[in-house]
């Protein structure tokens, strides 16, 4: 059977720091590109830097297909996506798609909060790439599924951020292209509603469309692809079923991906704490995929050049969406070392209980500060590590939970004594 | 689920190839139709959008070139005397300020279209061209409620329609081309350079200026005249006027000012399409 999708020696390279102007820190792009330059910088001077995304990456999928795409951040999963979906142009190679391409890179493109419910429907649905007869005819449906009757002619500035999303994904789950390319856009709304979009996605599988799926939730990856891509550092590693490269990825991310996960910052003589290195170790192994039940260490190394008084270091983790989980200080528990500040080297290891954060991926912040005087020095993201639920039983289902954490507790129960019940 | 040869059909009518190598400019036009709606959507949400919140709402498409009109009388009818062709000057002003309004608001909103949309350019593909081309179609609609208002002033200054009116429509067209073209290569320019942003009131400032907007052609020297007419608007101004007030079409200035409308509009159109691929890495 001739493939529907057929890629042939994908690449694409990225001249770093030609796009100073990007809106969202979130971004792929502006994420690599800057962490590059910190590699970078201190080094050679090169005139223009330049990394490749994405490297010689080819492969098929026959139509009836529903193919997950992995890897951790940075792998170029994103990048691939958005050659295929024609809004970014590969630098080498090239690709077949025999078909009506649907792409969902985000849920929402191109709503407007002055617009209403029902006239951002229309506009989102055409930017989409649907007719204004197929709109119509599905209009219905998609309110309904939205199940935002009551709200259609109030602008979406109003609706909660959970009804955007949910009218949203309503009109993207109506497309009906014969190549739907999907990037992690399950992660929106409540449980019932994700589980309705899980739903939705199975359905569309099962009537012969062809999907290309990018998620860090390895277990919808499992639950809905059969076959699945392994990507790392822009190649393709590891191409079959499901199952065996979501285990592949998880058993082999030490050896992988270790390199990355540490950073070695660059020297400044005149900072008064110069920050060597940070990074995440788990099982005493530097890695940056964290099997989510078992405990991790963050660490880093550092030099107190000048004696600083009252001195204390902090980290901070965020989330992919930018919010805070956590952040700790030397100070929380404090420890002579941190007491008695000296001139010297020092290594801080902070180590987080297993079974608390939610799966995803997560950026950190080392720094220092003086409290209620100043910051010291605050080296953003040299953290970034993934979560993963190595586990795909019923405990998985806490991260689909509300909350930015999820953790695993102990609950107690007995039965209580009769007579203080009174 | 319909059946799989209908499938293969339509897989094999929608096939797309995409090559890194391919250099070779194709400008889809086969594409763009099948987008045509969402020109309109994109349209129609720039028309919803602009006087969303306004207290006059649409009545700023009618008060713009009013006001202009006005302050032209004023400044360059009663103080500096500048002659307006015989025809009395408010009408005179009015006519050319309103393909001026129509072209000048449609370039500023076709240049930023494409950096205010880069939601859309960086997470979605359709043909890059819809983007700063619904503004200058949103900018029509202004340009039809602005040409209400002429009616009266037809009627109060007693000009008696003639023929020429029958080309209106095709100065408008111009006008409309002439500011595609135009705005497409300043998005074009935007994405990548920022200061057109800072540039372009101040290039629209001076370009009506260039326009015989406020003064007739015919105040040019005649040894100037040629350049007066490389400047495309001349020719749509005078053109509308012309049409308007029936007198003879100065088909030389139609001529060269058409020439060189189409040769920006090619050029932009060619530059667009070799910087589109880029567009969503850049913006």
């Amino acid at each position: 059977m001739e493939p529907i999708i057929k890629a042939e020696g994908l690449g694409k390279r990225y001249v770093i720091g030609a796009s100073r102007t990007h809106t969202s820190l979130r971004d792929d792009l502006a994420a690599r590109a800057s962490a590059s330059v910190r590699r970078l910088r201190g080094g050679a001077r090169v005139p223009h830097p330049s990394i490749w995304a994405l490297s010689n990456v080819s492969f098929e999928v026959t139509q009836g297909e529903v193919v997950g795409i992995i890897g951790r951040n940075g792998s170029g999963k994103s990048t691939l996506l958005k050659i295929l979906s024609r809004i970014t142009k590969p630098t080498t190679g090239r690709f077949t798609l025999s078909g009506r391409v649907g792409s969902l890179l985000e849920v929402g493109t191109g709503f407007h909060s002055e617009l209403t419910g029902r006239e951002n429907i229309f506009l989102n649905g055409a930017i989409l790439g649907m007719s204004k007869s197929e709109i119509e005819s599905k209009f219905d449906e998609i309110v309904a599924f939205a199940e935002t009757e009551q709200f259609l002619d109030t602008p979406v500035k109003h609706y909660s951020s959970g009804m955007t999303v949910r009218l949203a994904f309503a009109v993207a789950a109506h497309l009906e292209p014969e190549i739907l390319i999907i990037d992690e856009v399950l992660a929106v709304g409540d449980i019932a509603f994700q589980k309705k979009c899980l739903g939705k996605m199975n359905e569309v599988a099962r009537h012969g469309r062809t999907v290309l799926f990018v998620s860090h939730d390895l277990s919808a990856v499992n639950s809905l692809c059969r076959r699945a891509i392994l990507l790392h550092e822009g190649s393709l590693v590891m191409e079959g079923p499901t199952r065996d490269v979501t285990a592949h990825y998880l058993n082999s991310t030490n050896k992988l991906y270790s390199p990355v996960t540490w950073v070695d910052l660059p020297q400044d003589e005149s900072k008064e704490i110069q920050l060597h290195s940070a990074g995440v170790e788990q099982r005493g192994i530097r890695t940056s995929a964290i099997d989510c039940r078992e405990p991790f260490s963050i660490l880093f190394e550092y030099e107190n050049r000048k004696l600083l008084a009252g001195s204390r270091f902090f980290i901070v983790i965020r989330n992919a969406r930018g919010d805070i989980v956590f952040t700790t200080s030397d100070y929380d528990v404090i420890t002579d070392e941190a007491a008695n500040r000296r001139v010297g080297r020092f290594r801080s290891e902070v180590v987080v209980s297993g079974g608390l954060l939610k799966a995803g991926s997560y950026y950190g912040t080392v720094g220092a500060d003086i409290k209620n005087e100043r910051v010291i020095f605050a080296e953003n993201d040299v953290l970034n590590f993934d979560v993963f639920e190595s586990a795909d039983d019923t405990l998985a289902e806490r991260h689909k939970r509300v909350g930015l954490v999820a953790p695993l507790l102990q609950w107690q129960i007995s039965e209580s004594d009769k007579k203080t019940q009174g | 689920m319909r059946p799989s040869s209908d499938r293969l059909e339509t897989a094999l009518q929608h096939r797309i190839v995409v090559d890194a190598e391919t250099k070779v400019f194709e400008l889809g036009f086969a594409e763009l139709w099948r987008y045509r709606e969402l020109l309109y959507f994109l349209t129609w949400r720039d028309v919803k959008l602009r006087y969303k919140q306004t207290l006059l709402g649409a009545a700023w498409a009618i008060i713009q070139p009013l006001f202009a009109m006005l302050l032209f009388t004023l400044i360059f009818a009663r103080l500096a005397r500048i002659p307006s062709d015989n025809i009395p000057y408010p009408l005179f002003a009015y006519a050319g300020l309103l393909p001026w309004t129509f072209f000048a608001n449609a370039i500023s909103n076709s240049a930023n279209s494409l950096v205010g949309n880069a939601g859309l350019v960086t997470k979605i593909y359709f043909p890059r061209l819809i983007i700063p081309a619904a503004p200058v179609m949103a900018g029509l609609v202004d340009l039809a409620i602005a040409f209400v208002l002429l009616i009266p002033l037809l009627i109060y200054y007693r000009i008696a329609i003639s023929w020429q009116i029958v080309l209106l429509p095709a100065f408008i067209a111009w006008a409309t081309l002439l500011a595609f073209g135009v705005g497409i290569l300043m998005a074009t320019l935007n994405v990548r350079y920022r200061d057109i942003r800072y540039a372009l009131p101040f290039m629209v400032q001076l370009w009506l200026f260039a326009s015989p907007v406020i003064y007739p052609l015919s105040l040019v020297p005649a040894e100037w005249k040629w350049v007066s007419m490389l400047n495309p608007m001349t020719g749509i101004i005078e053109g509308v006027r012309s049409s308007l007030f029936g007198r003879p079409f100065d088909w030389v200035a139609i001529g060269v000012s058409g020439a060189v409308s189409i040769l920006i509009t090619v050029i932009s159109v060619f530059y667009f399409r070799r910087a589109e691929d880029s567009f969503a890495d850049v913006i």
